[in-house]
């Protein structure tokens, strides 16, 4: 590679690149100097507000074109100046793949999706027909060309925004957050899609993505790290994981690499740890894993499940649908004790979201009991279900109806028509709980996104419910984000609070969750430790999850990968346990 | 699900098959017939024809129900109101008074009365299974096509079909965000005062607002990346060439209009149909 970019002229240039968005005092790229040729599949890793989303939009011509703001220095894209181009001609250079593959389908069926941009182009309807077929049998979806593409599996979602890019035949792939709103399944296939059209058709690649490990499910030629605006580095991605980069600036590392580190074994680059096949262990390293297993499970004690008498929370023989015959959930039995911290998970359409619109009240069972407290609550209004279950949902803004702080978190108290006084004194309460005392005068509009979701969820404790379902708290956050939003609900947590998490993440029922619950069509297909919900083949496949790497370290040092995880697991929580005074003041 | 408000189905039926302008103009001529006429007979006529076109074209009944409800109450209200707001509003335009029922004070049940309202009620009901006919068989894609092809500005015809298409999406956040917030205490139920109906209302505006203002961010780049607005014209995947069906169609709504304006004219001698005057 490195012999035959010399006689090569990149095909991206960046030279003392800087921008700065109209609306902002500091620049959000600082002297940006990167060059990338073709063919190159390269990463681009940073954390959320690093630069990275920026560097995409100066690529596919967004900026200026939709994003205004002040450019110096230079980006040449094949040798042109970019800001002598349009966002049109650009897009005939560099094709865009959004995150979300939801949000982008702007066609009613996947052929038309396809065919947008070819429509855009007044290509004759005759011929468009032909390209599309082309290209749809080319990433394989065109047995679906006559479907909405909201009927397709995830995977396919993915090879349709990507037909749709091909269509206009490229040079320049850009995948902007490829994983973000993905399932691990899903985002696996991705990749590998990504990878496969890589290979097919010698075109050069950029992903930029801030979830490590699942991008490094395939290989890459390079990672670019950034941070603040600036590059921090390049890496192959053995060298990537060997240095420190990543902890220093708020990225997760791949849990194999967390784990030889915790056991001792000193990560280089002659190991070629960058992925989990190509680790090479020495005898030694293997005794050193095997020996800090030991170590832990001697060490640490287990908390076992609990157990109470009462459970908090008891779902009996519930059913549920909404056409009759279709049903949705399907004799569903299980129970939540006080200060347990449960995630539900399943595919999408497995009835998560309806198993927590039953047990709050937005709609009712067919059949069965809902307990709290052995008091059953079956005929609660919605409103009077609030003070038993809270429910906080996945997108701040569909929740966050007034202006002020203050006036968000007491408005549900305002609506049952207490007392001024009263009030005021549970909002204080609760919002010294939450840390957003300062911001109680502020403008909600102004909070960064996770403090708005600390004030979405302080709005639903205010009304002291005894158990809190909240649904994906931390989807498509980084590293720094979700470990924001998670140290603070496992902090409410140790305070005696109750939580039911709806969630795809695998590192947080790894991380955080004492008990995972999995759904499959309606039905609870498992109840049980995350530890062994990881470790089972069977279950993974129908959650839509995937094997960790942590699975596959095990197995390589022939360890029992359930007991692994679980000393993985217990080694984490002590770790955390030990800086939990930090973590209350963030 | 609830959100059923709304949604394109595909089958295959004679009114799916014909071009979305098509069904708008039909929409239109069919409308302006009935908006014109105040004849009960020809009324009663578009209503049976646009009942038989609803059924041509395999709506279920399940899909619509909740419109049909809401409709229904709609007009039962308003045949109420105007009852009482002008009870002698048949007499007026019909000259003669035949009471049938004495009630209080200037509220008495007149023929005339009785006529003016049923016909109003049935101008109404004759129209809507036409909008639900139009709404659930037209293809937004194809529809925007087809008004491109009328000489609208494309831009503004693909604007009209991407609000067709999210409406499922937004009424399925509106839902959600409706329930979280009555979760919270928010009463929706018709227990609470109009006033304060109208200020709850808000509570659930502004969420929909600052949550759709993101998902139209991303649909907006999305277009952008992909040439949307390059040239001054654009083709079209999903677009169908008028054909026989559509003429058809189109004259056989035109006939009606005439046939409407027919009775008006040499029949009625005028817009009303007026039965008490021999």
């Amino acid at each position: 590679m490195e012999k035959v970019r010399a006689f090569q002229d990149p095909i991206i240039d960046f030279e003392n690149f800087s921008f700065k968005y109209y609306i902002q005092s500091e620049p959000t790229l600082k002297n940006i100097n990167l060059k990338i040729y073709e063919g190159e599949k390269v990463l681009i890793v940073g954390p959320s507000g690093s630069g990275k989303t920026t560097i995409g939009h100066t690529l596919n011509g967004l900026i200026p074109f939709y994003y205004k703001g002040e450019i110096e220095g230079s980006l040449k894209i094949r040798g042109v100046e970019t800001r002598n181009l349009s966002i049109f001609e650009l897009s005939k250079i560099v094709g865009t793949v959004l995150q979300d593959a939801d949000a982008q389908f702007l066609g009613l069926t996947v052929g038309e999706d396809i065919a947008f941009s070819l429509e855009n182009d007044n290509v004759p309807q005759d011929i468009m027909k032909r390209r599309v077929r082309k290209v749809a049998e080319m990433v394989g979806v065109e047995e679906f060309l006559a479907q909405s593409p909201f009927e397709l599996s995830g995977g396919q979602k993915q090879r349709t925004t990507v037909a749709g890019v091909l269509v206009d035949d490229v040079p320049i792939l850009l995948f902007d957050e490829p994983l973000a709103n993905l399932d691990p399944l899903t985002g696996k296939k991705a990749i590998e899609i990504i990878d496969e059209i890589h290979s097919n058709t010698k075109k050069t690649v950029i992903i930029i993505e801030h979830r490590i490990e699942d991008v490094l499910h395939r290989s890459v030629d390079r990672v670019v790290v950034i941070n603040d605006g600036r590059i921090v580095g390049e890496f192959s991605p053995h060298e990537l994981v060997s240095v420190h980069v990543l902890n220093e600036i708020g990225l997760r590392e791949p849990l194999y690499i967390s784990a030889l580190k915790y056991a001792d074994v000193e990560v280089t680059v002659d190991k070629s740890p960058g992925y989990i096949e190509t680790l090479k262990l020495s005898e030694r390293d293997v005794q050193h894993l095997k020996d800090w297993k030991e170590l832990v499970s001697k060490n640490i004690e287990r908390v076992p499940i609990k157990k109470d008498d009462v459970p908090l929370l008891k779902v009996e023989n519930v059913n549920f649908s909404y056409d009759p015959g279709r049903p949705v959930l399907k004799n569903i039995n299980f129970e939540v004790n006080k200060g347990e911290i449960i995630a539900l998970v399943g595919k999408n359409g497995a009835g998560k979201s309806t198993l927590a619109k039953v047990l709050c009240g937005f709609v009712n069972v067919d059949s069965g009991n809902i307990y709290i407290n052995g008091e059953n609550i079956n005929n609660r209004t919605i409103k009077e279900r609030a003070e038993y279950i809270g429910f906080v949902m996945q997108d701040p803004n569909q929740m966050i109806s007034k202006q002020i702080v203050y006036d968000e978190v007491s408005l549900g108290l305002h609506l049952r028509k207490l007392g001024k006084e009263e009030i005021e004194e549970r909002v204080n309460e609760i919002a010294a709980v939450c840390g957003i005392k300062e911001f109680l005068k502020w403008p909600i509009q102004a909070l960064s996104y996770g403090q708005k979701k600390r004030v979405t969820i302080a709005s639903i404790l205010v009304l002291k419910p005894s158990i809190v379902i909240l649904d994906e708290p931390t989807a498509g956050q980084d590293f720094k984000h979700y470990s924001e939003i998670m140290n603070f609900l496992s902090y409410l947590n140790s305070l005696g609070m109750t939580f039911i998490l709806i969630t795809h993440d695998m590192h947080l029922m790894l991380e955080y969750a004492h008990r995972t619950i999995v759904l499959s069509s309606g039905e609870i297909i498992a109840n049980d430790v995350p530890s062994k919900i990881l470790t089972n083949r069977e279950v993974i496949e129908k959650a839509n999850l995937k094997e960790t790497s942590l699975f596959e370290l095990a197995e390589r040092i022939g360890e029992n990968p359930t007991e692994f995880v679980q000393c993985f697991i217990d080694y984490e929580r002590n770790l955390r346990g030990k800086n939990a005074n930090e973590i209350i003041h963030l | 699900m609830q959100t059923r408000l709304f949604t394109y189905n595909r089958v295959d039926t004679f009114v799916h098959r014909l071009s979305g302008f098509t069904k708008l103009l039909c929409f239109l001529i069919l409308t302006s017939a009935v908006m014109y006429t105040y004849d009960i007979r020809v009324i009663l006529g578009i209503l049976v024809f646009s009942f038989t076109i609803l059924r041509i074209s395999r709506i279920q009944y399940r899909d619509i129900k909740l419109m049909l409800i809401y409709v229904f109450v709609f007009l039962a209200v308003n045949f109420v109101l105007t009852f009482f707001f002008s009870p002698e509003e048949g007499v007026k335009i019909y000259g003669t008074r035949h009471v049938i029922l004495y009630l209080f004070g200037r509220y008495n049940v007149t023929s005339e009365q009785l006529l003016y309202q049923t016909t109003k009620f049935m101008k109404y009901f004759s129209v809507i299974p036409l909008g639900m006919v139009f709404l659930f068989t037209t293809n937004p894609s194809e529809f925007a096509s087809s008004l491109n092809r009328a000489h609208v500005n494309y831009k503004v015809a693909y604007a009209v079909s991407l609000t067709l298409r999210y409406f499922p999406d937004v009424a399925r956040a509106f839902t959600n965000i409706s329930l979280s917030q009555q979760a919270r205490g928010v009463d929706l139920s018709y227990k609470a005062k109009l006033s304060e109906r109208f200020k709850n209302a808000s509570l659930l505006l502004i969420p929909l607002i600052f949550s759709s203002l993101e998902r139209i961010e991303s649909v907006s780049n999305a277009m952008d990346l992909r040439g949307f607005g390059k040239y001054k014209t654009r083709t079209w995947y999903t677009s169908k060439e008028m054909d026989k069906e559509d003429y058809i169609a189109i004259a056989v709504s035109l006939l009606i209009l005439l046939l409407t304006i027919f009775v008006s004219v040499y029949i009625d001698k005028g817009r009303f149909y007026n039965p008490f005057i021999k």
